[in-house]
């Protein structure tokens, strides 16, 4: 009998290249990649003061001037800040400035006025139920991100009493005080 | 020399296996990708520290950099009944195609002057507007309807769209979240910030990006487990 001899030999199954087939699924991978978001926004839940006009007397008073810190938020992400509110025309604060860097920036403030604050209770000036109390008035130079970097690092440092407020005219001078004496 | 015969191989590699590897991770892709939501605007949020996700149903002004302010709602039968009451109120005169468009589109950032107009436009050619021409709502410090629209709108809509409490379970007016452009002048979102104010809204949320929490910080050791001082 004559045998059909096949080439090749013993036969097994079609083979496909699926090369383009591996292109085309990366392709498509590295396009879902791309598209996708990973890191979705987050909400960051603020709580505002309320505004009321005669709320807000009672409320100037019950701050001690010991355990304020005030920061005003002017242009180029500067931070100035005096310890107190500042009230008393007599006695005014020194204004020191100060940046959003990690180091040496305005958490060293939070954390040195936290500290100050934590002594004071110690030596009886402040009683125990006393907590620092910060007070945000960003300037028209500020922007969006100052605020929210500001109330930011009311959370990293753990500052439960503050409160976004206007700017006074004499917090204006302050800041045009400090801007005189240090020419950049 | 005798010479080592090397058994010759085929240099043909079975791609079987990397297929199946590239199609599940496609597979993958696929189904965990979510598209950006349309957007009016672009806007570049700073970033914070909080963890906590967006809830759903949130009513949502955007506040790009040049402090155009824009106004969105999710869910569609509040939608609905907000563009209702709107076009009765402020005797606008829409069509229903009109208020279809309301529906289906991202967001107003037009004064109420301009709304039949920007409606008339179909949604696609509304974001087309918003990128280019849309001058936003005009918003003021004030608590006045006809000059502050934005709190004309915040009003109405908050009427309209409820959100059920986690906790309690009851019904109360929906939540409002502020996605502002870092690079807005703080007078804008002041703006905005005080219009909530006077409608009686103190408690909202600033969308955000992420960023790590700073090591040896109050908020790190709080995150660690450990109890905050």
């Amino acid at each position: 009998m004559a045998e059909i001899e096949v080439k090749g030999g013993k036969k097994g199954a079609p083979r496909i290249d699926l090369t383009p087939m591996v292109d085309l699924g990366f392709l498509l991978i590295t396009f879902f990649m791309f598209t996708t978001t990973m890191s979705k926004p987050k909400a960051m839940e603020i709580q505002m003061p309320f505004k009321d006009e005669k709320l807000k007397e009672e409320e100037k008073n019950k701050i001690k001037n010991d355990a304020a810190l005030t920061l005003l938020l002017s242009k180029d992400h500067r931070v100035y800040y005096y310890n107190g509110i500042g009230d008393d025309p007599t006695k005014p604060p020194e204004v020191q400035v100060t940046y959003f860097t990690p180091k040496d920036g305005i958490r060293d403030v939070l954390i040195k006025k936290k500290a100050t604050v934590k002594s004071l209770i110690t030596q009886g000036i402040l009683t125990a139920t006393d907590r620092p109390v910060v007070l945000i008035k960003p300037d028209v130079n500020s922007t969006t991100e100052d605020l929210i970097n500001i109330l930011d690092e009311m959370t990293i440092n753990g500052i439960q009493v503050y409160a976004v407020v206007d700017i006074t005219p004499v917090d204006k001078e302050f800041i045009t005080a400090t801007e005189a004496a240090n020419p950049q | 020399m005798p010479k080592i015969k090397l058994p010759r191989k085929s240099t043909h590699i079975d791609m079987t296996a990397m297929c199946d590897v590239a199609f599940l991770l496609l597979t993958f892709f696929m189904l965990a990708t979510k598209f950006k939501p349309s957007e009016p605007v672009e806007v570049l949020t700073p970033a914070s520290t909080s963890t906590k996700p967006i809830p759903e149903g949130f009513m949502l002004i955007t506040l790009d950099k040049t402090g155009r302010v824009f106004f969105a709602v999710d869910d569609i039968n509040a939608k609905k009944a907000i563009i209702q009451q709107v076009n009765k109120e402020k005797n606008l005169g829409l069509s229903d195609i009109e208020m279809i468009n309301y529906v289906n589109g991202a967001g107003v950032g037009v004064p109420f002057s301009q709304l039949k107009a920007y409606l008339a436009l179909t949604p696609s050619k509304q974001t087309e507007y918003d990128r280019s021409k849309a001058t936003g709502i005009p918003t003021d410090t004030t608590a006045s309807f006809t000059s502050n629209e934005l709190a004309y709108w915040v009003m109405t809509a908050r009427y309209h769209v409820k959100s059920t409490n986690k906790t309690t379970g009851e019904e109360e007016a929906g939540r409002l979240a502020i996605k502002a452009d870092g690079e807005a002048a703080y007078p804008e979102i002041n703006k905005v910030i005080t219009t909530l104010g006077k409608q009686k809204v103190f408690r909202f949320s600033f969308i955000t990006d992420m960023k790590g929490v700073p090591p040896g910080t109050a908020l790190a050791a709080e995150r660690a487990g450990q109890k905050p001082e």
